[in-house]
């Protein structure tokens, strides 16, 4: 288990006061909210920082995370609390938060040896809700995905405990991100039965196609002479290859758009290749004759419009 | 550990006492997230009101952002707008960086 330094996650003094912690806590959790700020890392940020401001804007817990003092050197990377740190505080369960959004630093601290917490189990279990990210490949053909997830579950002890399970999840043709996918009853436990466990979807940032809703587009790469004579080509979509014609005398950011090739569903997206001609490197005699040639014979210039 | 064979479901449409329950959100901020525009619902009254597509996961965005960073609704509704503009610029940008 690491130890976490809730002031240094802040950003903030050890004797700072709640309204600046208030206000660091504001500032920082604008800047890595996981609906504004992009990628991984401001997701895993926005955590320690809700967890951080979890432990200090509460006078009783902060007062305990005090007692601990400074992290130990020796220990990095594999703290234990001191025998009896807790002695004199009392710690409510906070309700509404997912077992697992905190570090197990958090969880050792302060929800430890926790039984049924009052609420918690009358009704209904809570909904839960976790991301997915599947391939594109996945959204065009479906897939079936195995899921590992840590559960609350009453034991008959009346002792809660965390629980891995695996669950399959059927990701369905044509899924789009956004949607979600709904595994009823695989929520957290209750009274009356459990809960749903909601898992929204994302894609996988793909290295050639760039989604756009059922849509993707791609920068497809061709030669001069494919630009100038026209002809086929052969283009990869996550279905398989295609045959795609080149237009003659097709220009660079030139758009061909293929129906019907996108995500699948109805109606299914299109594939928008924007064309890109790649000049060949010339390092043979032969081609440097075969550029000289053009040059001598071609009257082109790219340039005439600029005027001057 | 235990094995699940229970089959997913995607999640179509959602009435607003489902939508609700969904983003842990009461019916009154779902109705000024509709006013403000942010959701369009399908259904002329409350009642008959269904959320589709792209209303699932702005409700959620939207109560998060309120939940965690205090915005209300006129603010959500802005944030969400430049969020969606943003990203639609991030996409176009990523199509036109040079081929690797």
């Amino acid at each position: 288990m690491e130890f976490k330094d809730y002031y240094k996650i802040l950003g903030v003094a050890k004797n700072a006061d709640a309204d600046a912690i208030k206000k660091a806590f504001r500032k920082a959790a604008r800047k890595y909210h996981p609906d504004v700020a992009q990628g991984e890392e401001a997701e895993a940020k926005f955590k320690e920082v809700n967890e951080a401001y979890e432990v200090l804007k509460d006078p009783e817990r902060r007062a305990a995370y005090d007692q601990l003092g400074r992290e130990p050197r020796s220990t990095q990377g594999a703290y234990q609390p001191p025998p009896g740190w807790d002695e004199g505080f009392s710690f409510s369960q906070s309700s509404g938060q997912d077992a697992g959004a905190f570090s197990d630093f958090f969880e050792t601290l302060f929800r430890r040896g926790s039984g049924p917490s009052e609420g918690m189990w009358q009704g209904p279990g809570a909904d839960s809700h976790a991301r997915i990210e599947i391939a594109l490949e996945d959204a065009y053909r479906g897939a079936e995905r195995r899921l590992s997830v840590r559960r609350p579950v009453l034991g008959s002890d009346g002792q809660i405990t965390l629980q891995d399970q695996t669950i399959n999840v059927h990701i369905p043709k044509g899924i789009l991100p956004g949607q979600h996918i709904r595994l009823t009853g695989r929520g957290q436990p209750g009274a009356t039965g459990a809960g749903d466990l909601f898992l929204e979807v994302a894609l996988q940032a793909h290295p050639v196609f760039h989604p756009d809703g059922r849509d993707l587009h791609l920068e497809l790469p061709i030669t001069p002479w494919e630009a100038a004579l026209g002809g086929h080509v052969v283009m990869p979509t996550p279905d398989g290859k295609v045959d795609l014609l080149i237009p003659r005398n097709a220009r660079s950011g030139q758009k061909l758009r293929l129906k019907g090739k996108g995500i699948p569903g109805t109606p299914a997206g299109d594939i928008y290749a924007t064309l890109k001609i790649i000049n060949p490197k010339v390092e043979t005699e032969e081609a440097r004759a075969l550029f000289e040639r053009m040059a001598k014979e071609m009257p082109f210039d790219p340039r005439a419009h600029l005027g001057g | 550990m235990k094995k699940a064979t229970r089959r997913s479901t995607v999640v179509k449409a959602l009435s607003l006492q489902e939508l609700c329950r969904f983003c842990q959100a009461d019916e009154d901020w779902i109705t000024e997230l509709v006013e403000q525009g942010v959701l369009a619902p399908v259904g002329s009254t409350r009642s008959s009101w269904q959320f589709v597509g792209a209303s699932i996961v702005r409700a959620k965005k939207a109560r998060r952002l309120n939940r965690d960073l205090g915005i209300n609704a006129a603010g959500v509704a802005l944030v969400l707008d430049l969020l969606e503009e943003r990203d639609a610029a991030l996409r176009r940008l990523a199509r036109y960086e040079p081929l690797g």
